[in-house]
């Protein structure tokens, strides 16, 4: 029997389902098969704090959303086109961000009386009309699996736990995708235990089938290939990324690196990906605590190697101290934050861009450091290397801001040839650098105003360093007044005179008189609301800002341009702040700290009301 | 080792800074035996690291002539211990006191020792706050008088040579600041020990606890007072070997008991070596209030790889596996995993 297929250019699917269903890796899963086909990608992954919250209650819901189409696409999609619900809490916790007319999918085995009253549904949704609005699917996954399953010798249990491989094996068929992959990935996963691998196999072959045999679903999807320039592609998260922009500025610098970690959410992935990668020389050291992380990884940039420590928000107020001795010992050091939710343990899951402050400010004293933030879970790789870069040349910490929503989402990344990427090496100093023989440590270069980088082990160049104020050029102690102001005043001239490319400005019409400025992750969805806006005819231009410290040289000049000027945050208005205190602009503030991104439609909708009201 | 012998003298360990601590502080004494000690070690100057944190003692690297780095307060480990792990061809020295160490960076040092870094960590123990002016210290005696304790300290001291052990540390000894013929030689025993070596040096503040450790030095008192732990001899000491260390038969611990009513078979003899730190917690177990017997020179010495080594080799193994240029393994490992092309 062969169904009607339909063409769609883009759709939203969302994976819902208790923490311990295994949402994440079927998400990951229909990724990877749909990156094959070469459609653009975005993904959303969304899950508790707790390891495994309660079954069945609503605290324990963990999903993943992807959002593929045949154009490039900025964001993981604003609203679902299919849920899959594994059980009455995915159902219960997801249908407020359903369309009407959406695609629900249910798990009707987990539909009993019991899970219902926990989630506190007096009746049953499958059959109180409370879903006409809908196409639902009730698919009795669990029994259909086991069923499935039971020529084969595995237990009831393992069984049971294959049920998001029918359910992957079902929209996979949905929406033909190539399969191949998953197949593979289930024997290389249970390499060892052939008999589970197997039992994955068996039932995903079972969903697809299911799919292709049963009457209740009619039509097949299909989503082109987008048009993406040429190249090679891979999949890939901001953490990853990050880790691989870490592995590559050092082979690029030709330096060992350095990693100092203490596990936290949502950064410990960086930690993870790069002790795989010890064959480039990278130590990863896990540290005691955060202090450690940082302290280690400044003695390793003292030692000449790439210092590099990986954190969230709690993590970077616990290495403040250590960041302003690095100021004081101009040192090379990044300093990675995968921004959570706060304050304190917050929401350590969910996303947030509220450590901006802290990143420019956050330490005692004047200590200036360099921020850049990364807007897309790729940009993650070239963020990082930029990052190095710069702590590199001008021997200073450099404060990266990530995000959970470009952590753990990812995008399609074009590779790079290695050669596009930038020359880091730097040169140790060799010899003494004084009139009469003798070794400078704090003699700057006039340019970068950087010092010399002179490791321990240089003959000849023996000297001490430290955190009490050091006399120019000499490095000596000193308490002299007129030197401490001088000294201060060069720290934040050198950052402030780090060159950082201008910042460019998206006007197709060049018409627009409304400015919206962002940092960071929020880049995707305020260009998704942007194009909207555009496509009705709308003028809108956007400039993002990948350097907050130094700012663009051009920045204030661009931002007078304009009538008005919109910052949407994921913070009370930090960057706001920032733009006020600095160029005397008064920039209109949109802001939300809801642990989520923003969607493009809310961004739309603000961005009209401000054009309308100007 | 350097190739060709070394020609370095105390002379080269001394760098042009002035030394600022107060006049008849026990530092002087300290930094005098390091820097004539150090020539001894065989390692060009520039290979030698002193690191050190917060406090009177902290100072010590600005005094070396080798490279050094005054850090922050109770951090000097953690910033060591990267420094020696990723620079194994260096010798590297903390220095701290018993505040940096052991109240505030009190983390790091248990750490620094349970990973066995490769660390030479002289703790200058003054059992006092002194860069501040004279608060108690985690190692100050219960119920001691200072400026924010003006009716006693509610506080038990940290006993430092039983904390390091707890940590499983592979050295550990004390020393006085006075000795420098003692000081030294457990520097030298030290310096040959692969992995962390942990060094009580008791040290006189002698404007905030002025003669803290008399009773260890004064010629009236030091023989009975002090017990110098030798490898494989008995641990017996007085001005007459009239005191012995024993097994208290059936008990639990150490003890001591004159030697005349002391079994034979029943005095310790000292081995460094015993890989159970339970003996060696016991040793540092025998002092009491008033400093009575108070063991000093090595406690424990065993063979353990370093975190240094451990790492290294991991790395070194790794590294072995590159088949191709770093670039070309960049460009392989970006592309690993699941791709695809677009024409």
């Amino acid at each position: 029997m062969s169904k009607q297929v339909r063409q769609l250019d883009r759709v939203v699917i969302r994976f819902a389902g208790d923490s311990g269903d295994g949402m994440q890796l079927t998400g990951d899963r229909f990724t990877s098969e749909t990156a094959q086909l070469g459609n653009d990608i975005s993904t959303l992954p969304n899950f508790p704090a707790e390891i495994r919250a309660p079954a069945g209650t609503l605290p324990g819901v963990s999903s993943f959303q992807v959002h593929f189409a045949d154009f490039d696409i900025l964001t993981p999609g604003d609203a679902p086109n299919v849920l899959v619900a594994m059980n009455p809490a995915a159902l219960k916790a997801n249908l407020p961000d359903l369309p009407r007319g959406a695609e629900i999918i249910v798990n009707t085995d987990e539909f009993t009386k019991r899970n219902l009253a926990k989630v506190g549904y007096a009746t049953n949704p499958l059959e109180d009309g409370s879903l006409n609005g809908y196409a639902l699917h009730p698919v009795a996954l669990t029994s259909m699996t086991i069923k499935a399953l039971e020529a084969l010798e595995v237990s009831k249990k393992d069984a049971e736990r294959a049920k998001n491989m029918f359910a992957l094996g079902l929209l996979s068929w949905m929406y033909s995708r190539p399969s191949e992959s998953t197949l593979d990935f289930l024997n290389r996963k249970f390499a060892s235990r052939p008999h589970l691998a197997q039992a994955n196999i068996a039932a995903f072959k079972a969903g697809w089938n299911f799919g292709e045999t049963t009457e209740d679903f009619a039509v097949r999807y299909e989503v082109k290939p987008a048009q993406m320039p040429p190249g090679t592609y891979r999949n890939i998260t901001g953490n990853v990324a990050l880790a691989l922009g870490v592995v590559a500025a050092g082979v690029r610098a030709k330096l060992p690196v350095f990693l100092g970690a203490y596990p936290i959410t949502p950064a410990s992935d960086v930690l993870h990906e790069l002790s795989k990668h010890k064959k480039f020389g990278v130590t990863t050291v896990q540290a005691e605590d955060e202090i450690a992380a940082v302290g280690v990884a400044l003695g390793a940039s003292y030692g000449g190697a790439l210092g590099v420590t990986t954190t969230s928000g709690p993590g970077v107020a616990l290495k403040g101290e250590t960041i302003s001795l690095a100021v004081a010992l101009e040192l090379p050091l990044l300093i990675i934050d995968v921004q959570r939710a706060g304050p304190s343990t917050g929401l350590p899951t969910k996303t947030e861009q509220a450590d901006l402050n802290m990143a420019l400010f956050g330490r005692h004293g004047e200590a200036p450091v360099a921020v850049i933030a990364p807007n897309s879970p790729s940009d993650c790789f070239y963020a990082a290397v930029e990052a190095a870069r710069i702590a590199l040349k001008y021997r200073t910490p450099v404060l990266l801001l990530s995000d959970g929503y470009i952590a753990n989402g990812s995008e399609p990344w074009r590779l790079p040839e290695i050669s596009e990427l930038p020359d880091l090496q730097v040169e140790f100093a060799t010899a003494p650098n004084g009139p009469d023989g003798q070794f400078l440590p704090y003699l700057r270069d006039p340019e970068t105003l950087a010092r010399p980088w002179a490791v321990p082990g240089t003959p000849g160049l023996e000297h001490r360093i430290g955190g009490l104020e050091k006399a120019d050029k000499t490095g000596d102690i000193s308490y002299d007044p007129a030197n401490h102001d001088f000294m201060v005043r060069t720290r934040a001239a050198r950052i402030e005179g780090i060159p950082v490319p201008d910042v460019e400005v998206d006007d197709p019409s060049d018409n627009a008189r409304i400015l919206v400025l962002g940092w960071g992750s929020t880049y995707g969805p305020i260009g998704a609301a942007c194009r909207a806006l555009r496509a009705r005819g709308i003028d809108i231009a956007q400039a993002h800002l990948r350097h907050l410290s130094p700012m663009p040289a051009n920045l204030g000049a661009v931002l007078k341009s304009y009538d008005k000027v919109v910052i949407p945050e994921m913070n009370l208005g930090q960057l706001a702040h920032v733009i006020r205190a600095r160029f005397l602009i008064d920039a209109i503030g949109y802001n939300q700290v809801r642990g989520l991104p923003f969607t493009a439609n809310e961004l739309e909708t603000m961005l009209e009301e401000v054009i309308k009201s100007a | 080792m350097p190739e060709v012998p070394l020609k370095l003298t105390m002379k080269d360990f001394k760098s042009d800074q002035e030394v600022r601590w107060c006049p008849g502080c026990g530092d002087y004494a300290i930094l005098a035996a390091v820097q004539n000690f150090m020539p001894e070690l065989g390692i060009p100057r520039e290979r030698i690291t002193f690191i050190s944190g917060i406090g009177c003692s902290s100072r010590f690297p600005y005094y070396m002539n080798t490279y050094g780095m005054h850090s922050i307060h109770g951090r000097a480990p953690a910033i060591a211990s990267g420094l020696s792990v990723s620079r194994p061809d260096l010798s590297v020295w903390v220095v701290t006191g018993d505040g940096d160490a052991l109240s505030i960076g009190g983390n790091h040092l248990i750490h620094a020792l349970r990973r066995n870094v490769n660390l030479k960590i002289l703790l200058f123990n003054n059992r006092i706050y002194g860069l501040t002016k004279g608060q108690y210290s985690p190692t100050s005696e219960l119920g001691k008088i200072t400026k924010s304790t003006p009716v006693g300290s509610a506080d038990s001291p940290f006993n430092p040579i039983s904390l390091a052990l707890g940590a499983e540390a592979t050295f550990v000894a004390r020393t006085l600041d006075s000795d420098r013929k003692h000081l030294q030689s457990v520097l030298r025993a030290a310096a040959q020990h692969e992995g962390s070596a942990f060094i009580e040096i008791y040290q006189n503040c002698n404007i905030f606890n002025d003669g803290a450790f008399d009773t260890l030095k004064e010629p009236e008192t030091r023989e009975d007072y002090l017990i110098r732990l030798e490898h494989g001899e008995p641990i017996t000491f007085g001005a007459q070997g009239q005191w012995s260390v024993v097994h208290p038969p059936g008990g639990f611990g150490l003890k001591v008991v004159p030697t005349e009513s002391a079994e034979a078979s029943d005095i310790v003899i000292h081995d460094q070596t015993i890989s159970e730190p339970a003996y060696a917690f016991a040793l540092s177990r025998l002092p009491e209030g008033d400093n009575r017997h108070t063991p000093i020179g090595v406690f424990r010495s065993v063979d353990r790889p370093s975190y240094d080594r451990l790492v290294t080799d991991q790395l070194t193994e790794a590294k072995a596996k590159l088949t191709a240029e770093p670039e070309a393994e960049l460009a392989s490992l970006l592309s690993s995993g699941d791709t695809w092309t677009i024409l």
